[in-house]
């Protein structure tokens, strides 16, 4: 069955939608990420709809579902790339997408991810340069 | 649909040749015929072309109704003349003319074919008039149709260049709008900010106003929903220059503009998006 | 008011739903819609397409160029012979359905087409006739 690939890139999972999906497609996107978010402990998600020329309400909901199954998961979403004329299209559509940051490329996407996302790493046990364990 | 006894299609088929000399007579004598503008050869060719589509539109199809396939050539025939005749300089009036002008040298030849039965005369007089009548108008509609289409076209045009996006700095855009907004332009300026900020991958782009003297329900939604498209691209707007008779419009119109940062004038909101982008404006230090 | 090309499509699964996003985006290309107009158009095409499927337990839509005269459009009329529409107000609300079938957020559909009538009753089936005009 096809699948969209997502890459893990350090701390962060990179996912680029490129096809036209169809919605059992778009649901298996869904549970891959949320699964993979909570196996590898990634702290950021970066969507890239760059490609897309179509978001339509059940895509725009599995956006959203996925920022806040991320959420639960201590994981922020920023979706990237969103087309002129589809933003266009979602704001006539009444589509709000809430909980869903969004950056105009990839970069501009892990710069704010970045200084989103607070360190792993910080506690008591840094002090003495033990590890936390 | 086509009265079972109407004459009128096979006399126009039969004495084709005769109709078609009588008609051009007829032309070149009248005062409208412009031959400054259409040489008496293209008129000749025009006419025969017109007339012989016309007798086997009316031997195929309704002589009440013009849209059929059957009337097809003759209708695409009128387009082309009524397009090229514009182009010389011809007056619509003058063009549709060029149809009416058959009426007389047809009911003439249709009074000799009628043999004195005066009530199929009236008949094939009434049919033949109603289609020429048809013709000539339909040649006016379609000058209308093109002068529509040009006025489109400029207007478009007039658009396109009247509201530039310029470059500020290095990931801020500014759009400085000037004159009356009405609902078109506000699109069309609107959707070529969306594009320019993904071409030029701003972050911030400065709407300022100034220069409006009214706004009205329609464009302030506009603007809000460039600025939410914006913002789901990932860039932020800002709108600057609002004068005290807009802030006044826009409350009144009961428009929320609470989520959009606002600022009185250009060069506020210019340091507020420098800010976004995570700059700073320093005064060089003094030459010693 | 002229039928310049016409096309019916069914509407049984939910790669039928891409393939009416395809064809709905050739055309309105081909009838020379601006991108924002095209991107519109198809989007419209999925929601509907989507309700027919989902709701609707799948029916076909019929896709037809226009030309009236003075400008060209693009028509789509989506059919089905499902539960049909109960609380029409609710369909055309903004609000979307949470899977519970609520909700179609027909509303929003409405705002991207130039036309736009709906026609449905209880146990016998909807129809949902969208035009949008060059």
């Amino acid at each position: 069955m096809e699948r969209i690939p997502i890459l893990k890139m350090g701390e962060l999972l990179l996912v680029t939608i490129q096809v036209d999906m169809h919605d059992q497609l778009a649901m298996t996107l869904q549970d891959d990420l949320t699964e993979k978010i909570s196996r590898t402990g990634a702290r950021g998600v970066l969507i890239d709809i760059s490609a897309v020329e179509v978001v339509d309400s059940f895509i725009g909901r599995m956006i959203a579902n996925i920022a806040a199954m991320a959420r639960i998961l201590d994981a922020q979403t920023v979706l990237v790339g969103m087309q002129p004329a589809v933003a266009i299209t979602l704001v006539e559509l009444g589509l709000t997408l809430p909980g869903v940051r969004t950056a105009l490329n990839v970069e501009r996407g892990m710069a704010l991810l970045r200084a989103e996302v607070q360190p792993t790493r910080v506690g008591l046990g840094e002090a003495d340069g033990d590890a936390e364990g | 649909m086509t009265p079972a006894n109407s004459r009128l299609p096979e006399i126009l088929k039969r004495r084709e040749s005769e109709i078609l000399e009588r008609w051009i007579k007829e032309q070149l004598r009248a005062a409208t015929q412009r031959r400054d503008l259409l040489p008496e050869p293209q008129l000749r060719e025009q006419s025969r072309e017109f007339l012989s589509l016309v007798a086997e539109a009316a031997g195929k199809g309704s002589l009440t109704s013009l849209d059929g396939p059957a009337w097809e050539s003759v209708r695409d025939l009128l387009g082309d003349l009524s397009r090229s005749r514009a182009s010389q300089g011809f007056t619509p009036t003058e063009t549709a003319i060029f149809v009416f002008s058959l009426k007389q040298p047809l009911f003439d030849v249709l009074r000799q074919e009628a043999g004195g039965q005066t009530e199929a005369l009236a008949d094939d007089v009434w049919s033949a008039n109603t289609v020429l009548d048809r013709l000539g108008l339909y040649t006016t509609e379609l000058f209308q149709k093109g002068r529509e289409e040009l006025i489109a076209r400029q207007h478009q045009e007039m658009l396109e260049l009247s509201t530039p996006v310029v470059k500020l700095w290095e990931g801020v855009l500014a759009l400085p709008m000037i004159g009356t907004l009405d609902s078109a332009r506000t699109q069309v300026v609107m959707e070529s900010l969306l594009q320019r900020i993904v071409e030029t991958g701003a972050e911030v782009a400065i709407i300022d106003i100034t220069g409006v003297p009214t706004v009205d329900t329609l464009v302030a939604q506009h603007l809000l929903k460039t600025i939410t498209a914006a913002r789901l691209m990932g860039a932020e707007c800002i709108i600057s220059g609002i004068r005290p008779q807009i802030a006044a419009t826009i409350v009144h119109l009961g428009v929320d503009l609470s989520a959009v940062i606002t600022k009185a004038t250009l060069a506020d909101a210019f340091q507020v998006a420098l800010g976004r982008v995570g700059l700073v404006v320093q005064r060089a230090p003094a030459r010693s | 008011m002229a039928t310049l090309r016409d096309e019916t499509l069914e509407i049984r699964s939910s790669s039928d739903v891409v393939r009416v996003r395809q064809v709905v985006r050739s055309w309105a290309a081909e009838l020379g819609f601006s991108l924002v107009d095209q991107t519109k158009l198809v989007t419209g095409a999925s929601e509907l397409g989507r309700n027919t499927l989902e709701h609707g337990r799948g029916g076909r839509v019929r896709v037809e160029m226009l030309n009236d005269g003075s400008r060209r459009g693009l028509r789509m009329t989506f059919e089905d012979e499902g539960p049909g529409i109960p609380d029409m107000q609710l369909a055309l609300s903004d609000g979307y359905s949470t899977g519970t079938g609520l909700g179609l957020g027909l509303g929003g559909t409405r705002r991207l087409m130039s036309e736009f009538r709906i026609q449905s009753e209880v146990g016998k089936g909807t129809r949902v006739q969208a035009v949008r005009w060059r």
